[in-house]
């Protein structure tokens, strides 16, 4: 067994961008305040002190105009970080993502493809009231040409952006503002992030329970509180949302007969539905309970924090849903 | 067009499953009809319709266990007319869809969707002529198949009773050590099912648990009492008052009036007791009643009565409207009731609609019966055996029948008062019992 340091999500991410700068020089960090203010989030706090301005750049308030200007470089040859502030802006570049990143491999005939890596933070469970409490990832996951991934895990925090780099075509990266403070021990090599692959966080027999993001701990603190009542349940991390792993979930499901799907996002057309229908088409006979989702209230997300925590899955949710299946 | 629900007999009974229906799709219904027979903890009970209608279709089939409040069949009211078929079919369903959220939706909240993603609308395509189709996982499905299993039969415990891997997987282990059904528990059903049976060899498997076999209906009694009575003594605070009535009066009428009848129509004194308390309630109305989230006050009279099964266990029928039936009345209401008990023979409205309770020792018995409240009532009459014992009676010491009256009230909707005014109440009219 390799070493365990005890690490904050926040502490993870930046590790991820430190690596990446360390490794290649043709790697730049460019983003709203990512440089003298460190980061909305204090993720990149000390990195332009280390790295200097060409690597760690600070750019307009305009999404739409640094996010296309990512997209050049990327074409250009070097391998820009954007960082959208928060998920929340991310309608503005909207265009520049879905018209430019995700097509002009397409469009140019296969000669030019965009290497861009797009971070932005998501998630809801910081009281930012609705308009900055958005869960776009079916959003992005929607659209052919980009890789969507999603870092659910310390692990991931620290490992996905190696490989999103890696990636010939863009990857988009959704970072969780509330996971930042949380410790958690992680091998010291724990090595970059298989970003094609869903990931098995749990095993378990009685139920799989399919989730992202910061659905994945939520699930985890269920199973576990679930194992203390005889349920045995797997928790998978999708990680990647596009392309989405199938044959990890399709495995688990006819393995336990039964699925939860979990997620933030509002329930109508999110990444569940997909994963649902996916299981329908092809582990139907498999199944030997309807598959259920567990998504965010149809609502814009409120501000006063029971209304929040009420909008969006929390774990004793995930418990009370996983009994219902198994004990109707 | 309405749905008819497995109904609750007892606060007690969680689900129920269906042995037979009564009557067929197309039926004509009037309340106060047997609809089905239902097995429950409580034995086999006839389930009344209480609406006027026409049977639709159903939605269970026999055999299908579902919990209280499950839909068991449709009904068209009468009025309404037939099935459009457009309605259930897929001719329209956008322009419903549409009109409907018109007509709900105001404005300025139509960007925000109400509706949940709809809960189940599962498997089921309503087609009138098909049976109804069996709810069943397609795990369990396949697996049946691949085993040669009728599921038919089989008792589904998923999400609303759909069948699922683990009830055909009993099923098929059932199969193989399926006890044959002794002699006197076997019912029509069970000899159309051997039957059946002969046929197709695998039918059997469906009936593993045998659904009614006199033992397992007794054990099932016993645990509706225990559940019921550890819920009474847990949650409900009673006081006990008693009362030592003379009932020389009350013997004498009887004897009286019982020499001018027929053997079969003699009156015993429970009808009496019955009686009385029916009318005592006038004095202390807030003993009639049912406690859940407060007193609820009962405008009937429903005097349940305390039917000891000779296997164990007993059951609680009541007679209804007590209050204005004669005793002759009551007499009859009484022994039907008695011997349909024991039978395991009971209504639905017979099981879940008493509103006070009786228990009563009988001859020879012990002097005093200190009962416990069958919950959500709120109080039990205890009548001991009538024994003669010395009593002060006109300031001399006399040998009379006397008979050890108690209650046990619920102290959180009623006090000691309430219940000896009660007490008072029933001596008199035991007293007067010419006019009862």
């Amino acid at each position: 067994m390799s070493e365990l340091i005890k690490i904050t999500y926040r502490e993870a991410l930046k590790a991820g961008i430190r690596e990446a700068l360390l490794n290649d020089d043709r790697v730049f960090l460019m983003g709203e305040d990512v440089g003298r203010y460190g980061g909305a989030f204090a993720v990149s706090k000390g990195l332009l002190k280390e790295f200097g301005e060409d690597r760690i750049m600070d750019v307009p308030l305009s999404e739409a105009g640094f996010v296309g200007a990512g997209i050049g470089a990327s074409l250009a040859g070097v391998k820009p970080i954007v960082e959208v502030m928060t998920v929340n802006f991310a309608l503005l570049p909207m265009d520049q993502i879905a018209n430019n990143a995700a097509t002009l491999l397409h469009m140019s005939g296969g000669q030019l493809n965009v290497p861009v890596v797009i971070r932005m933070s998501a998630g809801i469970g910081k009281q930012l009231a609705a308009q900055h409490s958005h869960s776009w990832e079916p959003l992005f996951a929607h659209i052919p040409g980009l890789i969507v991934v999603s870092v659910g895990t310390h692990e991931d925090a620290r490992g996905m952006l190696h490989s999103a780099l890696n990636s010939p075509d863009p990857v988009i990266i959704f970072e969780y503002t509330s996971m930042l403070n949380m410790e958690a021990e992680i091998p010291t090599d724990s090595g970059s992030t298989d970003i094609s692959r869903a990931k098995v966080r749990r095993e378990g027999k009685d139920i799989s329970i399919i989730t992202y993001g910061i659905g994945v701990y939520k699930a985890l603190e269920a199973a576990k509180r679930l194992s203390e009542k005889g349920i045995d349940a797997e928790v998978i991390d999708l990680r990647v949302l596009r392309p989405l792993d199938e044959a990890c979930f399709l495995k688990s499901v006819s393995k336990t007969h039964r699925a939860l799907l979990v997620e933030e996002a509002w329930s109508t057309i999110n990444v569940s539905s997909e994963v649902s229908a996916r299981i329908m088409e092809k582990a139907f006979y498999e199944l030997d309970a309807p598959v259920k989702r567990l998504g965010g209230i149809e609502v814009p997300i409120p501000y006063p924090l029971h209304l929040e925590n009420a909008s969006v899955p929390q774990v004793e949710d995930i418990e009370n849903a996983v009994i219902k299946i198994l004990r109707p | 067009m309405t749905e008819f629900l497995m109904p609750s007999l007892g606060a007690d009974m969680e689900a129920g499953t269906l042995v037979e229906w009564k009557k067929k799709p197309g039926d004509q219904l009037k309340p106060g009809d047997i609809i089905a027979e239902v097995e429950t903890q409580k034995g086999l009970i006839e389930i009344e319709v209480f609406e006027a209608g026409v049977l639709e279709e159903y939605l269970i089939e026999e055999g299908d266990k579902v919990p209280v409040g499950a839909p068991m069949a449709k009904l068209r009211s009468e009025g309404t007319p037939e099935k459009i078929p457009e309605k259930d079919s897929e001719t329209h369903p956008i322009q419903e869809k549409e009109q409907v959220a018109e007509s709900e939706a105001p404005v300025p909240t139509a960007s925000i969707s109400k509706e949940r993603p709809s809960e189940d609308i599962s498997s089921e395509e309503k087609d009138s002529e098909e049976k109804p189709r069996i709810k069943a996982s397609p795990l369990a499905r396949s697996i049946a198949e691949k085993n040669n299993v009728d599921i038919t039969g089989i008792t589904g415990t998923g999400e609303g009773g759909a069948i699922t891997k683990a009830d055909v997987e009993q099923a098929m282990a059932g199969k193989k050590e399926l006890p044959k059904p002794s002699p006197e528990t076997a019912t029509e059903k069970d000899t159309m099912e051997k039957e059946a049976e002969s046929e197709t060899p695998s039918k059997q498997v469906m009936e593993s648990p045998a659904p009614s076999s006199k033992h397992g209906q007794q054990e099932s009694i016993r645990a509706a009492v225990a559940a019921a009575m550890s819920r009474s003594n847990r949650d409900i605070p009673h006081y006990y008052l008693e009362k030592k009535i003379d009932m020389l009066a009350a013997m004498n009428w009887l004897k009286e009036t019982n020499r001018q009848r027929e053997i079969s129509g003699r009156l015993l004194p429970a009808v009496l007791f019955i009686k009385a308390v029916a009318k005592a309630i006038d004095s202390a109305p807030a003993l009639n009643a049912v406690w859940d989230n407060g007193l609820q006050l009962k405008n009937e009279v429903n005097i349940g009565f305390v039917v000891s099964l000779r296997a164990g266990g007993l059951l609680v029928p009541a007679i209804r409207n007590a209050d204005t039936k004669s005793p002759e009345e009551i007499m009859v209401a009484l022994s039907d009731l008695i011997t349909r008990a024991r039978a395991l023979k009971l209504r639905s409205s017979e099981l879940s609609e008493s509103t006070i309770t009786i228990t009563s020792i009988g001859e020879n018995g012990a002097d005093k019966v200190f009962g416990v409240i069958y919950p959500p009532q709120v109080a039990i009459i205890g009548f001991g055996s009538i024994v003669n014992e010395p009593l002060v009676h006109d300031g001399m010491l006399a040998i009379r029948p006397v008979l050890h009256v108690t209650l046990a009230g619920d102290h959180r909707a009623t006090d000691g008062l309430t219940g000896s005014r009660f007490l008072e109440a029933l001596n008199n009219h035991l007293q007067n019992p010419e006019k009862l």
